[in-house]
Parts: structure tokens; sequence; C-alpha cells
């Protein structure tokens, strides 16, 4: 079965064709972080406009690549939320013109759980990563709009365990670059400046880790890497490109070591013994290196990059078995910003 | 114009209940302070107060997020803007005037551009969780309702 799938949930602009769920024929993905970063992130009403023009192209890019024509599909899948409402419409409404001309099934995807289905993908050419990966398995998402830890069941069951309380983890990546000075976006600046900063030079706070759950918190870091800025450049002038290697640095192992734990903790509390790193925020070195070490007795699973970062492989690839249990929507199918996974 | 003094992020999310307590509707609260001053906080409070249950996440990512309480409560986030060109370009139009509670983080760049009259509340970081929280609106008139149900608390909080 071939499954086309399209995802315009926030900023990339996305098409993907996927065999059976797990073969991806093609998936093309045009990022717009280079329009957007000179707001220092994504500005919704651009984003849409994005969308529109570059949607079909990659569309057609898409089908090209796969050396399929748009008839031979089975279906379309679609992002049909989370994310942001002007650029889920783009993909929702292309999806139902092609469904409703070529008289193919609809299916709506949940944005996060198909991030938790990439461990099932096989790109292109190459073998399977985790040929053995399956269900149930905890998913630690990680990105700029989302924190969260998330008990998948099976591709159509989910249970949340632990959610964001203020502000997601790629969001806090972005606000201390953008307070240090170092730009967007803030998370692989950030990742690459801790290569060469010492981590121990500055003690901030894990959040919440006393508190009693695995919910998700990073205001208060945030709050904490300003305050220490502002102390240390007392009566100097500015922080010299060592002093902000190290924060950056020890910034970034306080965000690991807080993810890190409440993911032990979600382990320990649902007793499954695998576990995915999915979202943007997955692409981190420091994270992956440090997830690596700290669970050597698990299955772990951290896609490939270009798989963490939003994508319309993972969407047609879950839609697959969204087809199996006949989950399809009629062509009034509207965008839903707050679609939830459970 | 109140000027009252928070010990705590419970004594801010107090102060943002008992503002929404006078809130009618169509009203727009402009919160500045520097990062991590605690306007979230605030906001969180404003939420709880108007009676929303839903967790009050950060709107930086998606700028804006609306939550259904008592009233309508559109939290927006103007962080990444720059220009008045861009306070069109995310439909600020679309939430001034439909008769929901408008609180807007990072207002500072925009004050000439919000449509009076506005509430101020300005947060100013101090030691640990202490902050110094300032009140104050052009048309005092306007915010009656507000202003009463934070009067008895001018002195700060028991």
């Amino acid at each position: 079965m071939l499954i086309l799938g399209i995802e315009t949930s926030c900023d990339e602009t996305s098409c993907a064709v996927v065999e059976n769920g797990r073969r991806i024929l093609s998936n093309i993905i045009a990022s717009q972080v280079a329009s957007h970063s000179a707001y220092g992130g994504v500005v919704p009403e651009l984003a849409s406009r994005l969308h529109i023009r570059n949607i079909i192209p990659i569309l057609k890019q898409a089908l090209k690549e796969a050396n399929l024509h748009l008839s031979q599909i089975d279906a379309v899948a679609v992002t049909s939320g989370p994310g942001l409402v002007g650029s889920l419409l783009v993909g929702t409404e292309l999806a139902k013109a092609i469904a409703w001309s070529l008289e193919k099934p609809l299916v709506p995807v949940q944005h996060i759980a198909a991030h938790l289905y990439s461990p099932f993908l096989e790109e292109k050419g190459k073998p399977s990563t985790s040929p053995d990966f399956d269900y149930p398995f905890l998913g630690l998402v990680v990105s700029g709009g989302h924190s969260s830890l998330i008990l998948a069941q099976s591709p159509l069951s989910y249970k949340v365990i632990g959610r964001t309380l203020d502000d997601a983890a790629g969001e806090a990546f972005d606000k201390v670059a953008k307070f240090l000075g170092l730009g967007y976006p803030g998370g692989p600046i950030i990742d690459n400046l801790s290569r060469q900063g010492d981590a121990r030079y500055a003690a901030f706070p894990r959040p919440g880790l006393r508190d009693d759950n695995c919910d998700l918190s990073f205001s208060g870091l945030k709050t904490a890497v300003v305050r220490f800025v502002k102390d240390k450049m007392k009566g100097s002038v500015a922080l010299s490109e060592t002093d902000t290697k190290n924060i950056a640095a020890s910034f970034q192992a306080a965000v690991i070591d807080t993810l890190l734990q409440k993911t032990e903790r979600a382990l320990k509390e649902t007793g499954v013994s695998r576990l995915a790193i999915v979202g943007g925020v997955a692409c981190n070195k420091g994270l992956r290196e440090e997830a690596v070490k700290r669970f050597p007795h698990i299955a772990l699973h951290i896609p490939s990059p270009i798989l963490c970062t939003d994508n319309a492989a993972m969407i047609a690839g879950l839609a697959f078995h969204l087809v199996q249990s006949g989950r399809f929507a009629p062509l009034t199918l509207n965008a839903d910003v707050n679609l939830p996974i459970e | 114009m109140f000027e009252i003094q928070s010990n705590s992020i419970e004594e801010t999310l107090q102060l943002g209940r008992r503002v929404a307590e006078g809130l009618k509707g169509g009203e727009v609260i402009a919160l500045t302070g520097e990062l991590g001053a605690g306007k979230t906080v605030f906001v969180k409070g404003l939420a709880k107060g108007l009676g929303i249950e839903e967790t009050i996440t950060s709107p930086t990512f998606v700028l804006a997020r609306t939550y259904q309480g008592r009233l309508l409560l559109h939290h927006i986030d103007l962080y990444r803007l720059e220009t008045c060109n861009d306070l069109d370009s995310i439909g600020i139009d679309d939430y001034l005037g439909g008769g929901g509670v408008i609180a807007i983080e990072w207002a500072e760049k925009f004050m000439g551009d919000l449509p009076p009259p506005f509430l101020h509340i300005i947060i100013e970081p101090g030691e640990d969780e202490r902050r110094l929280i300032q009140i104050a609106a052009a048309d005092g008139a306007a915010w009656e309702g507000v202003y009463n149900s934070l009067r008895w608390r001018q002195n700060g909080f028991s």
C-alpha cells in the first residue's frame, strides 16, 4: 500500500510517499528556518504563506522521487493537528482536494503520534536502524513547541505520562540563545558551543525533579540563566567568549539532565524497557550521547536527524495503521490546533 | 497606580487571580518585564481566576493561545516581533474586539499600537522570587472593577 503524507503543521513544508508503513520512497522537506530567523522564531502568518508557495512543488518532487503518478497512491494522509492553524489548513485543504478528485481515502494524523512512529521507518537505501523496536515504548517528545513523555501502547493508542508546564525544551534553547545574543535557532547553536564549554561552570537548577510527577518545566531554568548572567556582568562590560561557552554548556547540561531524569522516572512508572527520543530537539548531539550513556540496558531509538525534524514520512507511515483500522475522515475534515494524542 | 510587592510565585499567581475577578471581557492587559520576570506566571493566575482548568504554557512558540473560561482568554506573546507590521501579521485585530480578555506579554515595543484603555502591568525582579509589580492604566475609570478588587491588597499580601 502506497500512502502519500502531507505535513505543514509548523514551519516545514513536507510531502512523502511511504510503502506499507515502513519503507520511505520519498520524503521531501522544505524548511522555512532562513525566512523566520530574522524574527528569532516562527511567525505564523509568514509560515502559512510560505507553505502555500512551496506545497505543490514539494508534492511534485515527492512523487517524482518515488517514481509515481498521483493516481497510483492508495490513500492521502495529512497532519490535522496540533500546530499553527494557518499552516495546518494548507496541508488539510490540499489533502482534501486530492482525496476528492482522485476518490482516495483521506487519513487525518496527529502530529505527535506521527513523531512517535519514526522508529519504524526505513530510510531509502538504508537498512532499518532498530529492526526489533516494538510497542509498547516510552517516547520522550522534545521540540520547539512540545516537551512530553508519552507511553505508546500501539500505533493507535497513547497515554501522556508527563507534559509541558510552561516553556517547551526547544523554546528554552531559543530564549537562552537569544538572551546570550547567539541567534536562531538556539538548539544547534548552544549544542555546538557546549562542546567547547565547561558544563560544571554554573550549577543551574534541574526544575521539578523533586516534584512527584513526570511533568517538564524549563521556565525556572531560563530565569536562573538570566540571573546568573546579570550577576556575572556586574562590574564588567560583557561576557567573554569563554564565559558564553561555559554558560551554554552548563545550561544544556541542565536541560539534558532534567529531561533524562524525568525519562528515567517515567520508565520506572510505566515499566517499559524501550525508549524513543523524537522531535527536533532529539537532533541535539549532547542529548543523544548522554541518553546512550544513561540507558545502556534498554532498547533506545533516536531517529536520524532528518526524521527528528517535522517530516511527512512519519505521517504517511503512521497512516498505514490508521487505514488498517478504518480511521478515515470525511471531506469536511478541519484542522484542530489542539488535537490531543490520547 | 498600584504598587504591590510579591514575595513568591504563589503571591504573583494570587494577584493574577484577583485581577481576573474584576474583568468583564474585552479588556487588554499589557505585561512588561524582562526574561524570567514572571509574566507567564501572572497570566497563569489570571487564567485560574477566569476558571480556566488547562495548564497555561508559554505562547512564545506559537505567538498566541486561546483558552475558554468564564471569559475567553487570548494569551499573546510579542517576544519575537519587531515592528507594528508584525503585529498586523499575527492577526492582532482578530483578537481585539472579540469580547475576550487579551493578555499580551512583551508589550513594551507596541505600547503606542495598543488600543486604550489597556491595563499595564510591569514586573520587576528583586531577590529570589520577589517581584515588584506595578499596575497602571491611562484611564483608571475604565478599570474600576479591577481596581476595586485590588484595593484591599494595596499594602501587600498578608
